[in-house]
């Protein structure tokens, strides 16, 4: 075992922290959080820079227009751009890291050619029509339902927790094609055009303030049957190809990030009075900023034990759920501990010094729900890693 | 980068797995505890198997093995629950210690594991690394320890010794130490994990296995989520003193040792409560891999001391 880079692993890392270092400072000022028309134009005007500078889809095969960069590169290219405070993707998360793999994975030749090149360019921006009101961590019980009429199927129903709707120009849609069939095999994954009659979309606002989710509902929206991905009701394994993606390094910038927090929560504690000196002093408060910090390292190992490992088998293998159960803990700790060191001073959430560590204490909540629940990886954890049994349905 | 076992780590890990099964069922583990955890026999066999020698040159009878093959070999050993004082003849050994049996301690220590079997002490300070032989410490064994497994004896006058190496070999002994108990530990945190896992799959209640309840498999879950970083962080840690790292060796060290302990004493808790009553009788051998983890913890200065290393490279 090595955990040194190659040499021209190093070439690669010093090639982008070149080109970050000359491109971050010719992006526009960032824009208001509620100002979705031109968060939009800055995250594709960022994809637009990346794309020309031959970094977008950086872990997308060559042939359909990615880097077809190693694993090991990815990690690079993840750690380099959250270091140096680059755009994360944005609106074009769907795109990049779930809808794209999938139409990689699953689609025909015309549907990829009218979709990748898009995405890479930051010509097209996805959205996720997976989860609904009745189907969450039951994502397979989903009720929207799509009939055949024609060389059309029409939709109708609800969807819930869709990202970047209301500026998306597709959706991947899941639907129930055959409601007698047993859940898992009654499901279509379909292209959705977001600009078809009878969609509407209706934000939601989040625990942390923010609106990039929203309640989708379709009234017999008609969906030409040449947007299905896949065959009828072979949708949930479809969707299972985007899942395994979600897993794997998806988490890299989130892990980078915290290991920064915890440093700047160290930084902090050390300066903010308590008692006739500082937070600091307070050995619990110390051990406790110890221990996570030792957790986070640990899973910088893990991740690199994951990349290797994928890169033997080319597989993700069981390192993403492992990472995504600990994380999730972790970061829960380490916005709690947060909120313990800053006292008062964490009601003036806009401030510094709270803006980041409140910030990041509410999404540690966000974190342990999505893309799949805390109790569903360790049901996932539990039976595909352990064997055990299944509970009785 | 790689940073999964090559072929020849696979095999040295198969290697001693099979040694273990070999020569230490729990059966005879348990039988241990008549003879101050070591046999002339289990020893020997350790000796015969290159445990305490390969990191020596191929020369002096060694492997020329670095701390990454060690820290393979010593989560194996903790895997079986193998007692007796390894970390301490294999790391002074691989500094050019006799071959004799050898305790580590530190200077400030008030009690001095498996005593008895030992050769010599080794005494870690500020200075460097002092021996002494074994019947020149005045001590008293204690009556009952934690560990049945982890003799111990209290220390009422400790000679100086004699002085063998210097402050330099006694921080890279400390640092070697640590990254072996940890993975000692760690394979500690994955037996008890497969032994959770094993029972709760057999184990009928309500008329189906209790493995199927999701409050008995989450635990299982988390069990075997903490012994996987632990296990990364160890292996990395391996990996940094052979100076093939990408930090600072340390901080990778002390990590290491806080995780690997936090994931034995934790699984080894949870898995006396999977085992539910069962869990708490002497026959069942949870309670053995808690206790060894809670000693090791114990003697190699609990996880406060990490922590707070940990913070101080904050």
């Amino acid at each position: 075992m090595d955990l040194r880079y190659s040499e021209s692993d190093e070439r690669f890392r010093a090639e982008v922290r070149a080109w970050l270092s000359d491109a971050l400072p010719k992006l526009p000022a960032k824009p208001g959080p509620h100002d979705w028309d031109a968060r939009r134009a800055y995250d594709t005007t960022w994809q637009r820079m990346l794309h020309d500078a031959g970094y977008a889809g950086i872990n997308w095969p060559a042939e359909y227009g990615g880097r077809g960069a190693s694993p090991t590169e990815h990690l690079i290219f993840l750690e380099e751009t959250e270091r140096a405070g680059a755009p994360y993707v944005g609106v074009n998360f769907v795109g990049l890291l779930h809808a794209g793999p999938t139409l990689i994975a699953e689609a025909s030749q015309a549907q990829k050619a009218a979709h990748l090149p898009k995405i890479l360019r930051g010509e097209e921006v996805w959205c996720q029509g997976f989860s609904e009101p009745g189907a969450g961590s039951d994502l397979a019980s989903l009720k929207t339902r799509a009939v055949l009429d024609g060389d059309h199927y029409v939709v109708n129903g609800q969807k819930i927790w869709t990202s970047f709707a209301h500026v998306a120009d597709f959706g991947e849609l899941l639907v129930r094609t055959d409601p007698d069939a047993p859940k898992h095999k009654g499901i279509t994954w379909l292209i959705l055009p977001m600009d078809a009659p009878g969609i509407e979309v209706r934000p939601l606002r989040t625990i942390a303030g923010s609106s990039e989710f929203s309640e989708v509902f379709f009234t017999d929206v008609r969906i030409p049957v040449e947007n299905r991905v896949g065959e009828e009701n072979d949708g949930w394994r479809v969707a299972m190809v985007t899942f395994s993606f979600e897993r794997g390094t998806a988490f890299v910038g989130e892990l980078v990030r915290s290991m920064k927090l915890v440093e700047e929560l160290a930084e902090l504690a050390r300066k903010l009075p308590r008692g006739n000196g500082s937070a600091w002093d307070d050995g619990g408060v110390r051990r406790e900023l110890g221990l996570i910090a030792a957790q986070l390292d640990g899973l910088w190992h893990l991740t690199k034990r994951t990349i290797t490992e994928s890169e033997r088998t080319g597989v993700p293998g069981i390192g993403g759920s492992i990472f995504k159960l600990y994380y999730s803990e972790v970061r829960h700790h380490l916005g709690d501990l947060a909120m313990k060191i800053l006292g008062t001073a964490a009601l003036a959430t806009e401030d510094e010094p709270a803006v980041d560590h409140v910030r990041g204490w509410i999404h540690a909540m966000s974190i342990s729900i999505a893309a799949g629940t805390t109790q569903i990886q360790r049901n996932i954890l539990s039976e595909r890693v352990l064997g055990m049994p299944k509970e009785p349905s | 980068m790689n940073f999964d076992l090559d072929q020849d780590e696979r095999a040295l890990q198969a290697a001693i797995r099979d040694l273990c099964k070999g020569v230490f069922p729990m059966e005879t583990v348990r039988s241990l505890e008549g003879s101050g955890g070591v046999s002339a026999e289990t020893w020997g066999a350790l000796e015969e198997a290159g445990v305490f020698s390969l990191r020596l040159p191929e020369s002096d009878g060694g492997a020329g093995l670095g701390m990454t093959a060690a820290v393979i070999v010593f989560e194996q050993l903790g895997r079986a629950l193998v007692p007796g004082p390894l970390v301490g003849t294999h790391v002074t050994r691989s500094h050019g210690a006799p071959v004799e049996k050898l305790t580590l301690i530190s200077r400030d220590d008030q009690l001095i594991p498996y005593l008895s079997t030992s050769d010599v002490v080794g005494v870690l300070d500020a200075e460097g690394v002092s021996v002494i032989r074994q019947d020149e410490i005045a001590a008293e064994g204690i009556a009952q320890p934690l560990d049945p497994l982890t003799p111990v004896w209290r220390v009422s006058s400790l000679p100086e010794g004699k002085k063998v190496s210097d402050a330099g070999t006694a921080a890279v002994v400390r640092l070697e130490a640590s990254a072996l108990t940890a993975a000692l530990l760690v394979g500690i945190a994955s037996a008890e994990t497969d032994l959770a896992v094993a029972y709760a799959k057999e184990r009928q209640q309500f008329g189906r296995a209790i493995g199927s309840f999701q409050a008995v498999k989450h635990i299982c879950a988390d069990m075997l989520t903490r012994a996987e970083v632990a296990r990364a962080a160890v292996y990395a840690a391996g990996v940094h003193l052979d100076g093939n790292g990408d930090g600072d060796t340390a901080r990778a060290v002390t990590g290491a040792m806080l995780l690997a302990s936090e994931a034995a004493f934790a699984n080894g808790k949870a898995c006396v409560q999977v085992h539910g009553g069962m869990g708490f009788t002497w026959e069942i051998d949870a309670h053995l891999y808690l206790k060894r983890a809670a000693a090791l913890i114990a003697l190699h200065g609990g996880v406060d001391a990490q922590a707070e290393e940990m913070a101080a490279a904050l």
